[in-house]
């Protein structure tokens, strides 16, 4: 730096920031998301997912479950279905548009349950050491020595199936995951300077972990429950395809591959658009958490 | 060394004493174990008289005592279909899921550290890339899809190769190969992240000041460096790709544990049902404990932690 640039930084300072308004913070990212292909993609994607999740039932073009013999098996575009249709004459299509609200409630649901159990054991684990400490890491230590699809398949089929236990077996597997990580954030956090001097000068426990150790958790747990949300959505699919989860009539991508192995020598559409759009689904959402984990963490960028 | 050793044998032995009481409790879940051994529509009468039989009427904590004892020495009960030992059951289907799993782990090994030590070299060049790109993909395809799909392609449409089932090298390549992209892709990934850093390093800048070749830099010197973080990706992945292989096993007709848990469950056999799941936790708490007592060999640091 020469003698010029100083003075002149001296005398023009930064446009003063009052006689602008700050900009928004949504809108600081959405511009950000808009230079990031990847990103983008990945969030119109999960958009498009949402949106026939919860509007699936009225753009379904047929009734997903009514079954119509004399088409049965009808490849792509013939008929009128444009993605054909299954072994009894079902529209692939509006069985598969049905299917997206499946996957979106599993994936959220589970996302949520999970990360509030075990960000709650998480915090008392790494805020209070001790006795819970020991207990809970035990507990987790136990789970991981079981591979996670065996566990929730075993939940699952002794529990029984359904959209709602297939929820309570992913969550009771699926908390260790944000256990652990917020286990050791809580526990970097503790340290910190800001945290000592809050316990040196009497603030109270509870306030200390609800005002000042949770909201710096809120930036790990986004990005962890923006991956975990695509291994839910895929454990639920192999959950229904191996028979264990969403069963049929009711169409979920998982029961629909498995209904279409058996065609497999004779109509390929049948195993090929379930599983284009779990890999679609899981794709979007991961391609949005790796961008989500850049912009929010970006000690990270580029591993 | 010693008391490393000593210490890490009994984490080991308290986390499989506990795994076998969480599966003493998860049969347990719905509340009447006696409903998850029979058929739905059997008559009350039998209901009753299993009960008795199994000793689901006794109070918890007999039953529990009764199950962990027995447990210990290898007891799981017989079989409700075959009649046969539980744990035997599972012990002979070991060897194949082996050879599934460590095929699938050797091939991904192969194909995932040249193309991630490629990556980190060429770093954000169009190999990079399409690397990155796979690697994305790769994670994103669920496993019994992939194997669904490669059947149509190689067994279907191609005939070259059968659509399932076991005893030879040719039945063994597309379940390996199902099962190792999941690994490929993380594995990659992580060669690459790693091999970064270590590019960055100073004996790396003098090695190349001095005028070694690239590939010997690449392939020796930082390298060498790499494979301890990878060898940890992989031993944590082991329990990943034991999960996997129950799944690819059930595609491919594969006759293996992960295939005998599927059918055992679907039949309502929990005695193999509870052997296998204990079993796969058992081998898979054995590798952890191999892992860590090679690294506190290579790295005395972890002895006095």
């Amino acid at each position: 730096m020469n003698q010029s640039t100083l003075t002149e930084a001296a005398v023009n300072p930064r446009p003063a920031p009052l006689s602008r308004k700050r900009e928004p913070a949504w809108r600081t990212y959405m511009r950000r998301l808009v230079k990031s292909p990847t990103g983008l993609a990945g969030f119109l994607i999960i958009f498009v997912v949402v949106i026939l999740g919860i509007f699936g039932p009225w753009l379904a073009p047929y009734d997903p479950n009514q079954a119509e013999f004399a088409k049965k098996l009808l490849p792509p575009l013939t008929d009128g279905h444009l993605l054909g249709t299954d072994q009894l004459g079902r529209d692939i299509f509006s069985r598969l548009i049905h299917g997206t609200s499946v996957s979106l409630i599993i994936g959220s649901c589970t996302v949520l349950f999970a990360g509030l159990i075990g960000t709650i054991l998480g915090v008392v684990a790494g805020y209070f050491r001790g006795w819970a400490d020991i207990i809970i890491m035990r507990i987790v230590d136990v789970k991981l020595s079981f591979p996670f699809i065996l566990l929730v398949l075993v939940i699952n089929a002794v529990i029984g199936a359904g959209l709602q236990n297939i929820i309570i077996s992913l969550v009771f597997a699926g908390w260790i995951v944000y256990a652990r990580v917020v286990r050791s954030e809580v526990l970097a956090l503790r340290e910190k300077e800001f945290i000592l001097s809050c316990v040196a000068t009497g603030v109270p426990r509870w306030e200390i972990i609800v005002k000042h150790i949770v909201p710096n958790l809120f930036t790990p747990i986004i990005v962890l429950s923006s991956l975990q949300i695509a291994t839910y959505i895929i454990a639920e699919a192999s959950i229904s395809f191996l028979g264990f989860g969403v069963q049929p009539p009711q169409p979920a991508w998982g029961n629909m591959l498995s209904e279409g192995k058996d065609y497999i020598f004779s109509a390929w559409w049948l195993i090929t658009f379930p599983g284009v759009a779990i890999v679609m689904t899981a794709l979007g959402v991961n391609l949005f958490g790796d961008w989500l984990r850049d912009v929010l963490d970006p000690e990270l960028k580029g591993h | 060394m010693l008391d490393y050793v000593i210490k890490r044998t009994g984490q080991v032995v308290v986390v499989l004493f506990l795994a076998l009481t969480a599966v003493f409790f998860i049969i347990r879940l719905s509340g009447d174990p006696t409903a998850l051994f029979l058929p739905p529509d059997a008559p009350r009468e039998q209901l009753e008289q299993f009960r008795k039989q199994l000793g689901f009427d006794r109070p918890l904590h007999v039953q529990y005592t009764e199950f962990m004892t027995k447990a210990v020495q290898g007891d799981f009960g017989t079989s409700l279909r075959t009649r046969e030992d539980a744990l035997q059951m599972v012990i002979n289907r070991i060897p194949a899921t082996f050879q599934l799993a460590f095929t699938s782990l050797g091939l991904s090994l192969l194909i995932a550290i040249p193309i991630g030590i490629q990556s980190a070299y060429r770093r954000n060049t169009w190999f990079d890339q399409a690397g990155v790109a796979a690697t994305v993909l790769g994670q994103a395809l669920p496993s019994f899809w992939l194997g669904l799909i490669l059947i149509y392609l190689f067994a279907v449409q191609l005939q070259w190769l059968p659509t399932g089932g076991g005893g030879s090298l040719v039945h063994l390549i597309l379940p390996a190969l199902t099962l190792a992209a999941y690994s490929v892709a993380r594995f990659a990934r992580f060669t690459r992240s790693t091999m970064l850093d270590v590019l960055r390093k100073d004996y790396i800048r003098t090695a190349k000041a001095s005028g070694v070749p690239t590939y010997k830099i690449l392939s020796v010197y930082a390298l060498k460096n790499t494979l301890i973080p990878i060898i940890t990706l992989v031993a944590l992945d082991l329990g990943v790709l034991l999960g996997g292989a129950v799944i690819v096993e059930v595609v491919f007709s594969w006759p293996g544990m992960g295939r005998l848990l599927m059918q055992s469950l679907l039949n309502r056999d929990f005695p193999v049902v509870m052997a296998g799941v204990f079993l796969i936790a058992f081998i898979y708490a054995v590798i952890n404990f191999v892992v860590d007592l090679l690294y506190a060999y290579v790295n005395p640091q972890i002895r006095f932690k």
